[in-house]
């Protein structure tokens, strides 16, 4: 382990602060029955991590959860939330000793580990001086693109991206084969209450 | 018409969302984005209109089936670049085949471009079917619901 000691700098504080707002509005989620709430929240929740990454100066991961996260996924959400209840039901108490238990070992283990870890922001990190260096050093005469990022995602690492790309596909593929066979090809529509036997929801 | 407002934001909203996930589908090679956020944002002004016209008129303007097919191209875009440096003789997704003299790496260039708008349709096309399937299900949502 280095010797590197974090500084109590105003943007270790804004990370310090932005941490204690994701935990209270995770907690806040925790407890909230109301369906609508929950949504509204987690999209609150991606919101600060994504403020979160722009003080890691990571921009382009922050971007995709400001996008994705706090937009669509709140929008569709939304979209999902119309189909169901607008309440969850009142939780059934039985195994909640048990989960306790199992979220507290998980949760000393990683606490455990992070005693490993080199400390927040250590420019002599593993991440920081071996591949992380490499990327930084190369791209420039390997794919001569300003954006470092941009060259990983689409060049250095492009079979991931095409992996990445064909989950969102297949995301798509699924939903598609669950609620829209038959409309998007033209074939019959089915309704919902012609499949429930006239049932409402 | 108590969704004025909405639609007139909608109106004036709606350009600059499109030409704002343009700058960033084809500036990811100079500042923060890319195709995931740019179909992401190409979307979002999509649901836009779906909220304040509702969702019937969308699909007139962008109609499901168009969806689909823009999902599997934008893939096919994608892979194809692959085996299209392939078939000029490099590896799978090594763009400097595109463009084996370039002193700059014109062809990581073109490369990255393509393969980036691949996954912009991709991203755009599947938000927009999964976004209108979750929707088109319960066409009238009461003022009064929420």
């Amino acid at each position: 382990m280095s010797e590197f000691e974090v500084e109590l700098t105003p943007i270790v504080l804004l990370d310090l602060a932005f941490l204690t707002m994701l935990l209270l509005v995770a907690v806040a989620m925790l407890r909230s029955r109301h369906l609508f709430a929950v949504v509204m929240l987690s999209g609150i929740y991606s919101l600060l991590s994504a403020g979160f990454f722009v003080s890691l100066d990571a921009v382009d991961v922050a971007f995709t959860e400001a996008a994705v996260g706090a937009g669509v996924s709140t929008v569709l959400m939304l979209g999902g939330m119309l189909l169901t209840a607008r309440r969850e039901k009142p939780k059934t108490p039985g195994r909640a000793p048990v989960a306790l238990a199992a979220v507290f070992a998980t949760g000393a283990a990683l606490i455990y580990a992070t005693i490993d870890m080199p400390a927040f922001g250590d420019p002599n990190a593993p991440a920081n001086v071996a591949v992380g260096q490499a990327y930084v050093d190369e791209t420039p005469n390997d794919i001569a693109v300003p954006n470092i990022v941009t060259a990983v995602l689409a060049s250095y690492r492009g079979f991931d991206t095409l992996g990445e790309t064909m989950v969102i596909f297949t995301a798509g593929v699924a939903v598609i084969l669950l609620l829209g066979a038959g409309s998007l090809r033209g074939g019959r529509e089915v309704s919902d209450k012609d499949a429930a036997g006239g049932e409402e929801q | 018409m108590g969704q004025l407002i909405l639609r007139v934001t909608t109106k004036l909203l709606f350009a600059p969302i499109i030409l704002f996930a343009f700058y960033v589908q084809f500036h990811g090679d100079y500042g923060p984005g890319g195709g995931f956020q740019a179909g992401i944002i190409f979307a979002v002004a999509f649901f836009l209109h779906a909220f304040s016209y509702g969702i019937e008129e969308t699909k007139k303007v962008l109609p499901p089936k168009a969806l689909t097919v823009a999902m599997v191209v934008g893939v096919l875009l994608y892979a194809g670049t692959g085996v299209a440096t392939m078939l000029l003789g490099g590896n799978f997704l090594g763009y400097d085949a595109i463009d084996p003299e370039s002193t700059h790496h014109a062809g990581q260039h073109y490369g990255i471009l393509i393969v980036e708008f691949g996954v912009g349709v991709t991203v755009a096309a599947t938000m927009l079917a999964i976004f209108y399937l979750f929707t088109g299900r319960e066409p009238d949502i009461d003022q009064d619901d929420w």
